[in-house]
């Protein structure tokens, strides 16, 4: 189930990524032209460090594959650990920008610690690449200076709709996942493509943040023939072994974080059988994955998931925009505009562009969570079944009749009576 | 029907797991009157060491059983360490404690993600504890059944220390009034390090009994503590049978609050405590105001 | 006396002139924050120092002044209409906190305050149309008293110290004053105090006015600053850690907390620039300071200070050396 614990591989690892993210990377001494210096604002302490450390390993690894450089221009990279809080997140986003100077920030992990950045950001006017999947970033209030490689929160659940109606025949499903946007935004729209393609949300369940037990919720999940979770972070290994614990047996589909590949050494056999759709899976067959997955393995001794892999792509678009500039990064809106205009091929998760308002428009792949196919020496595997190619945040709806639909809440879409 | 029965099953083991994480805290500042915010960190390092044991520390996985004592010495030593070092110089001090209790649970915590990582840990139920007890239609955990009758063996065993032995005597004595025990020749100051010790390796042996229902994960810490306040509150300070039944209480409070006013979910416990507390602030249990 | 003097006057130098002597606006921006957590802490100091009251939920109070400021913004009113509401709501909700946690005192009362700021913590996030949940309030802009705009680093540095300087001096004043004597008085010998007539109750009571009001100016400042609120500000760690900065620097003295408020936010947001395990050293620090200066770092400074002194004037008398001061 789990990988052999290899405690010094995994001290040595740790040491080498601390003391790498510690300490600046060297100035060189003779300096063709000045250093691109890349911030990346991160949570390294606390709960949330599980996907912020993983959002490090992934900007460590692209700078060690490129020897520091970027478009021919040495790497000075400032790691900046907000604490997982708003106030944090502001007094390290102000260091890199006014102490460090950065040309361009990584990050941050959470959604609310975007929000309490955004305005600053756009006023100091440097392109900012974040995972952080808060919708309207890049709808009803975007930011101009606003990058996402990854996917807003719905981005994935539409075509996991999709999957669930039309190949799983799924008809009645209720819907579980934490109580805060991120929560509310998955699930707002996988119900609406899927009442759109005959399916029926029976009971949406918000469990709040910190719930060390699930049964009150997993009490109340019956006579449905699946279940939706959106859960992130640790939750989703807590819940699905109680899940499977309080002997439910319903299929369960998920998004980006439910069964993360990072996840695939905790989990045991409770999680067989997840279907999820994510931007970025560890089974993508392609050399630039492999050497991806491979690095974050044998430099750091864990699996790469979702927020490792997408620092390394959001890497990549920073050096192909700087490359596009001819290494030219003094004007930052020109870089915004350039990184905007990427378009790659052959990254970890795929192709990828982006739209009119910087958020990406990719490829998103549907899994299975099975014992089949597994690599690296894992005992578990998510195997793609199914990819959908282009996948923009829109989905197949029109722009602007979205932007008019208000941003998915709690209680937007409605339950049907 | 199903849905009433799982909630009351799971009311009744969640309290045995309340009972379990909370009983370390209440001895500890029911005897000592110390607020040990420790308490969370504790519980987290103690379901870590034991996952680290059953995993396979030295190239062989141990019994989970085995691993959960082991856990619980370690831990145990450690509180001990922590009431000689730091909490001796401080009595009566409650500032002083708070501080050195929350500074030790920052150095516990971030010492807990610099070995294991920020990545959650799973715990697999022991050997023969995995299935269902089937009533009814109703499917209910063996393990979480198990959780209720290890806490009652736990209570049972608390009890009988604290009420039937001659040590047990003497630590109430060394709590009801330390100079006079002193002058009696009972030496108060080990038996406070032995409570405290008691206390953490009670910590530590709920984190990894509950290990298989919680996960292990950074944050763990956080997210028991206010747990075991609230049953404190509740059951009463100081007051053995004032902990279980606060535990159960909380149980059904935590299960049946959640699943009937989910609008209230984040209020379904510190509402019922606060209530108590302005009407009743010794707590339902508690002997004495604190 | 004219050590003090000294002291007091090298400090308002010093701090008048921060965006000169230090390396950046940012070191001007920490020292921002430096001065309105250290109002937050002088806040709760007022009930931990001197009223003996442990208050574990006023990062409650905090995050009400705040989300009151950005909700008021939010609806289009100006600054001033802001931050008034603001000062009145933060005061009518200290009134309605200390009245429910008065309830009780010593343990009591802690798991009272800390009750209520969980139950705040969980009404910000779920109050949605009130709070914006877990999405928080942004704000736009600062406000320009005299035509001065607040929109620099500068210019809010000294809009935050001037307000500093006026709660430092309003807590000295208070602390000197028969209110002051009397707070003490009930920290000290409650029983004795309600004997000889005063209302304990209601000295409290007005204590926590007190400490409430500090607080919402920190509160205002604070999002006035960050320009945005969210839930995560009202949680228990907030809590712990303004309780933190308080016991850490001295409770009961007047530059203590500024002290602990100092120490906290300069490891959190310089230190850990430097440091990837600054959680620990915290903790450590913590620790060191129980063990070394347990009555907090600005009395056990002065008292190592005074020992220092003593060992370096040999003409004392012998008796003194030894003795604890």
């Amino acid at each position: 189930m789990s990988r052999k614990f290899s405690r010094r591989k995994f001290m040595a690892a740790t040491a080498a990524g601390a003391a790498a993210a510690t300490f600046k990377f060297p100035m060189p001494a003779i300096a063709q032209a000045a250093p691109f210096k890349l911030g990346l604002l991160t949570v390294k302490t606390g709960p949330l460090a599980q996907g912020g450390i993983q959002m490090e390993q992934g900007v460590l690894t692209y700078l060690k594959e490129k020897n520091n450089m970027m478009a021919g221009r040495k790497v000075e990279f400032f790691s900046a650990d907000t604490g997982g809080n708003p106030a944090g997140t502001k007094t390290k986003v102000q260091e890199l920008v006014e102490r460090d100077k950065v040309d361009s920030i990584l990050g941050p992990l959470a959604a609310f610690e975007l929000l309490a950045i955004t305005d600053y950001i756009a006023q100091a006017k440097v392109p900012l690449l974040s995972l952080a999947a808060a919708e309207d970033m890049t709808q009803r209030r975007p930011n101009p200076y606003f990058i996402r490689a990854s996917a807003t929160s719905a981005q994935f659940m539409h075509p996991m709709a999709d999957y669930a109606a039309k190949e799983m025949k799924l008809k009645r499903v209720i819907t579980v996942s934490e109580d805060f946007a991120f929560g509310y935004e998955q699930m707002g729209g996988f119900q609406q493509t899927f009442e759109e393609n005959g399916g029926k949300i029976l009971k949406k369940l918000w469990p709040p943040l910190v719930t060390p037990d699930y049964t009150p919720y997993l009490a109340q999940i019956a006579d449905c023939d699946g279940v939706c979770q959106g859960f992130a972070g640790s939750n989703p290994l807590r819940f699905m072994k109680q899940y499977a614990a309080a002997g439910l047996k319903f299929p369960v589909v998920t998004g980006e974080t439910g069964a993360d590949d990072a996840l695939l050494k905790s989990y045991g056999d409770e999680a067989l059988g997840i279907v999820s759709c994510v931007p970025y899976t560890m089974d993508l067959d392609t050399d630039g994955n492999k050497r991806f997955v491979e690095a974050i393995i044998k430099d750091f001794n864990t699996y790469p998931g979702q927020y490792a892999a997408l620092l390394y792509v959001n890497c990549q678009v920073v050096e192909a925009a700087l490359k596009a500039l001819n290494g030219d990064s003094s004007d930052k809106a020109k870089l915004i505009t350039a990184m905007r205009a990427v378009s790659l091929t052959d990254t970890p998760r795929g192709p990828l562009k982006f739209d009119h308002f910087g958020n990406v428009i990719g490829d998103f792949y549907i899994r299975k969570l099975g014992k089949e196919g597994a690599k690296y020496g894992l005992t578990l595997w998510n195997k793609t079944i199914k990819t959908y190619h282009n996948v923009g945040q829109f989905w197949t709806y029109d722009e602007k009749k979205f932007l008019e639909q208000p941003v998915y809440s709690r209680d937007y879409p409605p339950l049907k009576p | 029907m199903n849905f009433w029965l799982v909630l009351a099953a799971n009311s009744v083991t969640f309290g045995g797991l309340l009972f379990l994480l909370s009983a370390g805290f209440s001895l500890i500042f029911g005897l000592m009157r110390i607020p040990n915010l420790t308490h969370g960190s504790l519980f987290m390092l103690g379901a870590y060491i034991g996952v680290t044991f059953v995993a396979g520390l030295l190239g062989f996985g141990l019994n989970f059983w085995v691993a959960a004592l082991l856990a619980t010495l370690i831990v145990a030593a450690f509180g001990g360490l922590i009431e000689r070092l730091l909490l001796r110089r401080l009595p009566g001090d409650a500032l002083a404690q708070v501080l050195v209790t929350l500074g030790l649970s920052f150095m516990i915590a971030d010492f807990c993600l610099m070995v294991w990582g920020g990545d959650p840990l799973n715990v697999v139920t022991p050997a023969g504890l995995g299935g269902f007890v089937r009533v009814g239609a109703a499917a209910f955990p063996l393990y979480r059944l198990a959780i209720i009758i290890i806490a009652a063996i736990v209570a049972a065993g608390l009890w009988l220390l604290l009420d039937r032995t001659r040590l047990g005597a003497m630590i109430r004595a060394g709590v009801d009034d330390p100079d006079m025990a002193r002058v009696v020749g009972i030496p108060v100051s080990r038996l406070f390090t032995i409570v405290f010790a008691l206390g953490a390796g009670l910590a530590a042996f709920a984190g990894i009994i509950g290990g298989p229902i919680l996960s292990v994960y950074p944050g763990l810490d956080q997210d028991m503590l206010p747990l075991a306040l609230v049953v404190v509150i509740l059951g009463g300070t100081g007051s053995l049978l004032g902990s279980f039944v606060g535990s159960i209480i909380v149980g059904f409070i935590y299960n049946f609050g959640q699943a009937l006013l989910p609008e209230l979910a984040y209020f379904v416990l510190f509402l019922p405590m606060l209530l108590v507390l302005i009407l009743r602030p010794q707590g339902l249990f508690g002997r004495h105001v604190p | 006396m004219s050590g003090r003097v000294f002291f007091f006057a090298v400090a308002l130098a010093a701090l008048v002139t921060v965006p000169f002597w230090t390396p950046g606006i940012y070191y001007t921006n920490v020292a921002s924050q430096i001065l309105f957590y250290g109002v937050f802490a002088l806040g709760l100091n007022v009930l931990v120092g001197y009223a003996g009251l442990v208050s574990l939920g006023h990062a409650g109070l905090f995050g009400i002044a705040a989300y009151a400021t950005g909700f008021m913004l939010q609806h289009g009113y100006g600054h001033s209409a802001a931050i008034v509401v603001a000062l009145a709501i933060g005061l009518a909700s200290t009134g309605v906190y200390a009245v429910v946690s008065l309830r009780a005192t010593g343990i009591g009362f802690i798991m009272i305050t800390l009750a209520l700021g969980e139950i705040l913590w969980g009404l910000a996030y779920r109050w949605i149309s009130l709070t914006g949940g877990d999405n928080g309030i942004s704000l736009h802009g600062r406000p320009a008293p005299f035509g001065q705009t607040l929109n620099s680093p500068t210019g809010f540095y000294y809009a935050t110290l001037v307000v500093f300087i006026a709660s430092v001096v309003a807590v000295a004043v208070f602390v000197r004053s028969p209110f002051g004597a009397a707070l003490m008085g009930t920290r000290d010998q409650p029983r004795r105090m309600n004997a000889l007539g005063y209302h304990v109750w209601a000295i409290r009571f007005y204590a926590c006015l007190l400490s409430g009001l500090l607080t919402s100016i920190a509160g205002i400042l604070f999002v006035y600053y960050t320009q945005f609120i969210s839930p995560q500000t009202l949680a228990l760690t907030s809590s712990a850690e303004v309780l933190l900065m308080v016991i850490s620097g001295g409770p009961g003295t007047l530059l203590g907390p500024i002290v602990g408020a100092a120490l906290v936010v300069v490891v959190k947001s310089v230190v850990s620039g430097f440091l990837e395990r600054w959680n620990f050293l915290l903790g450590a620090i913590f620790v060191a300071i129980v063990i070394l200066m347990p009555e907090g770092l600005v009395p056990g400074s002065a008292r190592l200070w005074r020992l220092a002194q003593r060992k370096m004037a040999p003409s004392a008398k012998p008796a003194a050396t030894g003795a604890k001061p």
